[in-house]
């Protein structure tokens, strides 16, 4: 069918089989989310709202926190730094590379550093950088970039991995999972041993102990620190909780509410560079936190999008995400935290993503399931009216206008002018989208009969 | 606890205003009138507001916010008083406890629209919790599948449907698969995202319809005009039947009205 939106002709377009690896991905995930909470926790829907508060409170209390766990952090050894933005974040990390004499990086899976394409700009440095999760290692040689939070190459099957292992000269062709990963794990290995520095982000930083945890099901977060000299963590301001004792509400949360684990299978705790007690681990250890908009995200109407964990649980129940895949969203993040957070974050670039808050159906599913209770659709409403009032035309695009309508449903008297009339049907709001729309409607919907005004006789007949 | 709250301590008895809502007041009369009966036989006496017409939500929905607010704005003048408000959808009814007062958060009549959400009832919301009837009598024979509308998240009406439609005699709900699926409607989002939508309704249709239900039925008319609508073009037989309906002929199949 006809489509004016972005979303809608992906979704129209999309392979099939990426349809399909997408949408079964994310329902997959979704069932194993809803057995691990509901096995587990009788009302998770207090777990998540206590959840949101603790973040919602962190969020509000920021600069305390960030205040708090600088000292901590100096306290355990760690060099803390802050970046305004993309810019600055990748020029920190080059340049605590280049002062120690670094050449090569091993990373672990981190979405802010997709969001400050720091892997491009470190290799336009001169820099030997090594994605060390599976699936980003993938997309690295593909030159391609994550569709999932969480599961980064969703949209992908065996058969084209097998083919890329092929020409980067990892093996003859073969597509048995096992020996992929057989041959990726080798490969890494090296690198490890190999690396100057391991870079990872922090899915939360406890800013009582100054404390960064990392969860993964690969171990490799733990693997790019081990072996080398530096460890820097790049770490978004938002990452923040206030103690180490509301890890477990959130350790409890965040593997359930993404794939369906109880607790994803490695979980770090990292308080500092190695101790002189400790024979191996990171001579230094740098945490530079990220700020990217997060503080103009921060000071909007949309805050609580900032309560986000990243566990992907909102990607996986969302129907639009799960017809159109994460592409779709044209950016770092994709369903609907993506379709409220990548606007916001786009800072002036927010009319060309304006029509993502407009890829869902406000049906809610994405609230119900997040660990952190953020109201998503609330959010997804307040930018739609963001973008009305802006005149951002990639919103609008296929939206009819409804100011005539406005008019209609405040004028009584016309309103029932307009039912009274059999004919009328050029009154009623589905008849007077533009073009292209009114033909989707019809192509795969009959109307209902008019009945203007039926009701309002009978029920006058029946009460005389 | 979801995005939407229904109001605490909202006013309740017998003397009601009726919000209509456009669809039923423009295509389904039907339900509008099954609306009535099933009050009046609840001992209720509904005053129906003429110069209401819709609830705002077509633009609230379309980020019209200003167009929006014109329409509450007249809703809340219609609708004037004291009574509770009952609305026979889950969506009209959310857009006014819940849409209005977000879109005039920064609206110096807030109050007023506060005060207006703060008696609004979705319809079997308030026949189980405002009324407090927990079995419904009459005899309805048949096998149904219901669709979970999206506003009905987070509310008590979905528990409501499920009490009084589970205690009809005769009456089998069967359970249908990913029933937190939306069907695909969301307003103007069905014209703007065609494709999506139509997708979406034909997965919904696919497991409303795979038992081979008698009924197949809602609560809320703006999810059965679209996937209705799409059954009607596939000539598909099942009847479709707002919650009110049901409860409306089950009275009537035991001579109760």
């Amino acid at each position: 069918m006809k489509t004016l939106q972005q979303i809608d002709r992906v979704a129209r377009d999309l392979d099939p089989e990426v349809h399909e690896a997408n949408f079964m991905g994310a329902k997959l995930k979704s069932e194993r989310r809803y057995a691990a909470l509901e096995r587990d926790y009788p009302d998770s829907d207090k777990l998540r709202e206590v959840a949101g508060q603790i973040k919602q409170h962190t969020l509000e209390h920021l600069d305390h926190y960030l205040e708090q766990v600088e000292a901590a952090f100096q306290r355990n050894g760690v060099q803390v730094h802050f970046a305004s933005d993309e810019e600055a974040t990748n020029a920190t990390v080059l340049r605590i590379m280049n002062e120690s004499g670094a050449h090569s990086m091993v990373k672990s899976k981190s979405m802010v550093t997709e969001e400050i394409y720091l892997l491009d700009y470190l290799e336009k440095n001169g820099k030997d950088v090594v994605e060390t999760d599976l699936g980003e290692f993938i997309l690295q040689i593909d030159g391609d970039h994550p569709s999932h939070i969480v599961t980064p190459i969703v949209h992908k099957n065996r058969r084209g991995i097998a083919k890329s292992f092929e020409r980067e000269g990892l093996g003859d062709y073969n597509d048995d999972p096992a020996t992929i990963t057989r041959r990726a794990r080798k490969y890494l290995r090296q690198k490890y041993l190999d690396a100057d520095v391991g870079l990872t982000g922090a899915n939360f930083v406890s800013a009582e102990s100054g404390r960064i945890v990392l969860v993964t099901n690969e171990g490799n977060a733990r693997f790019c620190m081990a072996a080398n000299r530096i460890h820097i963590a790049v770490v978004g301001i938002e990452k923040l909780v206030p103690t180490d004792r509301d890890l477990g509400l959130f350790l409890n949360l965040i593997g359930r509410s993404g794939t369906g684990q109880q607790l994803t299978v490695y979980n770090q705790f990292v308080g500092g560079p190695r101790a002189a007690s400790q024979p191996h681990g990171p001579e230094a250890m740098h945490v530079v936190f990220v700020d990217n908009r997060r503080t103009e995200v921060l000071a909007s109407d949309c805050r609580e999008i900032l309560r986000c964990i990243r566990c992907g649980a909102c990607l996986n129940v969302c129907p639009i995400y799960r017809q159109s895949g994460g592409h779709a969203y044209r950016s770092v993040y994709p369903g609907p935290v993506g379709a409220v957070l990548s606007p916001l974050l786009a800072g002036n670039r927010f009319p060309e993503l304006a029509d993502l808050p407009k890829a869902s159906s406000l049906c809610g599913a994405c609230n119900e399931v997040c660990p952190v209770n953020i109201p998503i659709p609330d959010l997804l409403l307040r930018l739609r009216d963001k973008a009305k009032r802006e005149g951002a035309s990639a919103a609008m695009k296929g939206t009819p206008n409804l100011v005539l309508w406005a008019t209609l449903c405040s004028q009584p008297a016309m309103w029932k002018t307009a039912l009274s009339m059999g004919h009328s049907m050029n009154y009623i709001p589905t008849e007077m989208i533009p073009h292209p729309s009114a033909k989707a409607w019809q192509a795969a919907r009959k109307l209902p009969k008019f009945q203007g005004g039926e009701f309002r006789k009978w029920f006058k007949q029946r009460n005389r | 606890m979801s995005l939407l709250h229904t109001p605490p301590n909202r006013p309740t008895g017998k003397s009601v205003q009726l919000m209509t809502t456009c669809l039923c007041d423009a295509f389904y009369a039907d339900v509008a009138q099954a609306t009535v009966e099933i009050l009046e036989y609840l001992g209720c006496e509904i005053e129906l507001p003429d110069g209401q017409t819709c609830c705002g939500q077509p633009a609230f929905n379309a980020g019209d916010w200003t167009s929006s607010r014109k329409v509450v704005r007249h809703t809340a003048k219609v609708f004037a008083g004291e009574k509770p408000i009952i609305v026979p959808s889950g969506s009209c009814a959310a857009m006014i406890f819940h849409g209005a007062p977000l879109e005039f958060e920064k609206e110096a009549d807030l109050p007023t629209i506060q005060a207006l959400a703060a008696r609004t009832w979705e319809l079997m919301d308030f026949i189980v919790n405002g009324l407090g009837v927990t079995e419904w009598p009459g005899t309805y024979p048949a096998k149904i599948t219901v669709h979970r509308s999206c506003h009905l998240r987070g509310s008590n009406s979905g528990a409501a449907i499920g009490t009084l439609l589970g205690s009809i005699a005769g009456l089998t709900v069967e359970p249908i698969d990913e029933t937190e699926q939306c069907c695909g409607f969301g307003g103007t989002f069905a014209v703007s995202f065609p494709n999506i939508s139509n997708s979406m309704g034909t997965l919904k249709i696919e497991k409303l319809t795979a038992c081979q239900p008698d009924v197949v039925a809602a609560a809320d008319m703006g999810c059965m005009m679209h996937f209705g609508g799409m059954m009607q073009k596939q000539n598909m037989p099942v009847k479709r039947l707002h919650v009110a309906q049901i409860l409306r002929d089950s009275l009537r199949n035991a001579g109760l009205i």
